[in-house]
């Protein structure tokens, strides 16, 4: 009998096996709104698929006559606007002070305890202070997207440029390279995909601050819109919402794992640590 | 004959209370290949890390051509390591110019254009010293260790150093490829005129290798209180063609078990 510690499945198995969940998944939504619908035909907890269908079809081609737009339209741009301009200044800092940390033991020193300190604090409790200081505007829920993923990434982009062996230092330096070009040959390319692994895992925490963020004070984006129609039981128009959100998610971090093995193939490499 | 390329006036190397290399006098000559051997623990990677210059000494001087010694490292010694020499994003190709880079563009670290080509041409011809013509754009990755250690030396040569320090190079491949090495390492050597300071755990390499050993430990070795006395270099053996086989203090030294920390 072999042991079930050694037991692998083939690629077919995997497959099969990782679709196993997901139908009964599937299933289970189905027969409990099947269910729900017998006993009470206006239920608005689990909507049939057709509801959902129709509900989601209705918010992503019909336009608003209030606002003049398509609502998952408008709301995917605000959204994915706050999204990318707050990772694209969490990256573009993350960049510099990981470098700066993970390479310079004089800044270490200097900042290493201030990032600790920041990286500790609740990012949602610092939200009333964002939008007391910054206003109900874009600029506070940028912030918090910002404030929420930066401490983490900087950490984790530090500690790996430290962590490249002390012998590269050494033999750079052998080879004639000054901190400036072994900061730019040695640390800058080889924390660029330490970097987007750092942003994928950021991508989750980001969108947790984006859509807390609109919940609370905002009058267009995902996050909103699911909190408003909340109010009306809408589950209907939060389920498609919710499927779209997840896409988007796993489009985002499926472009970075691409980017990644198509500019940094050597990370990726058979037997690359 | 000037001075001497590498001079020591009694060295020591303490962390704290513990002393790990006390009064070491040694004067190395310009093309010599000097072996450095002895138990674990007894200082030869610190004496290695003070010529590098990644230490420096807690009293005594190092002269270079008779001028101190700056406490950091420089193009003007080269060095290749056990492990993690070369670099992991870089081709083969690109790990031999980058110290032509380094010497011919401050800003980008990087050549362009026609001196960009003079580099990767004098690369190439490094690269195909040491037998590595045919993995030019290969990754590390991609190479075996044997092949890993060839790129490093040939890396560390481009920048011509005055002297190469080889630490352990040859200790983690294979007993055939390490054959191999030593044919390369002693070619190159001869060809360049090279001084080579090798520190190595394997004592029938270090003789076969170097034209003299240095043997490091403690002189003395008090019980109650080893991390008192320091190591330095015990037996001195210069290498003529027929005298190559180690004595047997050396070949006892090698065998004994580390020295405690």
């Amino acid at each position: 009998m072999r042991r079930l510690v050694n037991i692998r499945p083939g690629p077919g198995s995997r497959v099969f096996l990782g679709a196993i969940p997901l139908v009964l998944a599937a299933l289970g939504y189905l027969v409990a709104s099947a269910t729900r619908q017998a006993a009470n035909p206006a239920d608005k907890v689990l909507p049939p698929l057709d509801a959902l269908w129709a509900a989601g079809g209705r918010m992503a081609t019909q336009v608003d006559p209030i606002t003049g737009a398509v609502p998952l339209v408008a709301d995917t741009v605000a959204s994915l606007a706050r999204l990318g301009l707050g990772l694209g200044i969490s990256t573009g800092s993350t960049l510099v002070l990981g470098l700066l940390l993970g390479l310079l033991p004089v800044v270490r020193a200097a900042l290493g305890p201030l990032v600790a300190a920041i990286a500790v604090i609740p990012p949602i409790a610092v939200l009333p202070v964002l939008f007391i200081v910054l206003g109900l505007g874009e600029t506070a829920k940028v912030a918090l997207i910002v404030i929420g993923i930066t401490p983490f990434m900087v950490r984790d982009l530090s500690s790996q440029v430290s962590a490249i062996p002390e012998e590269q230092r050494v033999k750079a330096q052998t080879l004639g390279a000054s901190t400036w070009q072994i900061a730019l040959r040695l640390a800058l390319p080889q924390a660029m995909p330490k970097l987007l692994k750092g942003l994928r895992l950021s991508l989750g925490p980001a969108w947790v601050f984006l859509i807390a963020a609109e919940a609370i004070a905002s009058d267009v984006g995902l996050g909103y819109r699911i909190f408003l129609v909340r109010r009306y039981l809408a589950m209907d128009v939060i389920l498609p919402y919710v499927a779209w959100i997840s896409l988007l998610a796993v489009v985002m971090d499926q472009a970075l794992a691409w980017i990644s093995r198509r500019f940094f193939p050597w990370d990726h490499a058979k037997g690359a640590e | 004959m000037s001075h001497p390329i590498l001079s020591l006036r009694d060295v020591w190397v303490e962390y704290g209370d513990t002393i790990v290399l006390e009064k070491v006098t040694i004067d190395i000559a310009q093309g010599s290949f000097v072996s450095i051997v002895g138990p674990s623990g007894a200082g030869k990677s610190t004496f290695l890390r003070l010529i590098i210059g990644q230490e420096a000494p807690t009293r005594g001087r190092i002269l270079m051509e008779g001028a101190p010694l700056v406490p950091e490292p420089g193009p003007e010694r080269g060095v290749v390591f056990q492990r993690y020499s070369v670099f992991p994003h870089l081709t083969a190709i690109d790990n031999v110019a980058f110290g032509l880079d380094c010497a011919g563009s401050m800003f980008l670290g990087r050549l362009y254009g026609r001196r960009r080509k003079a580099a990767l041409e004098e690369a190439g011809r490094m690269l195909e010293k040491v037998g590595l013509s045919h993995s030019r754009d290969a990754y590390p990755a991609q190479l075996s260790g044997g092949m890993q250690q060839r790129l490093a030396i040939a890396q560390a040569l481009v920048r011509k150093p005055r002297i190469l320090l080889l630490d352990e190079p040859f200790g983690a491949l294979d007993p055939g490829i390490r054959l191999d090495m030593h044919a390369l390492i002693d070619g190159l050597w001869r060809e360049h005129g090279l001084t080579i300071l090798m520190v190595t755990h394997d004592i029938k390499e270090a003789f076969k290798l170097g034209d003299r050993v240095l043997a490091f430990d403690k002189r003395r070795h008090d019980p109650h209180a080893p991390h008192r006395f320091g190591s330095s270099a015990v037996y001195d053996f210069p290498l003529t063609g027929k005298n190559r086989r180690p004595p047997a203090e050396i070949l006892a030294l090698a065998s004994r078990e580390p020295a405690e920390a």
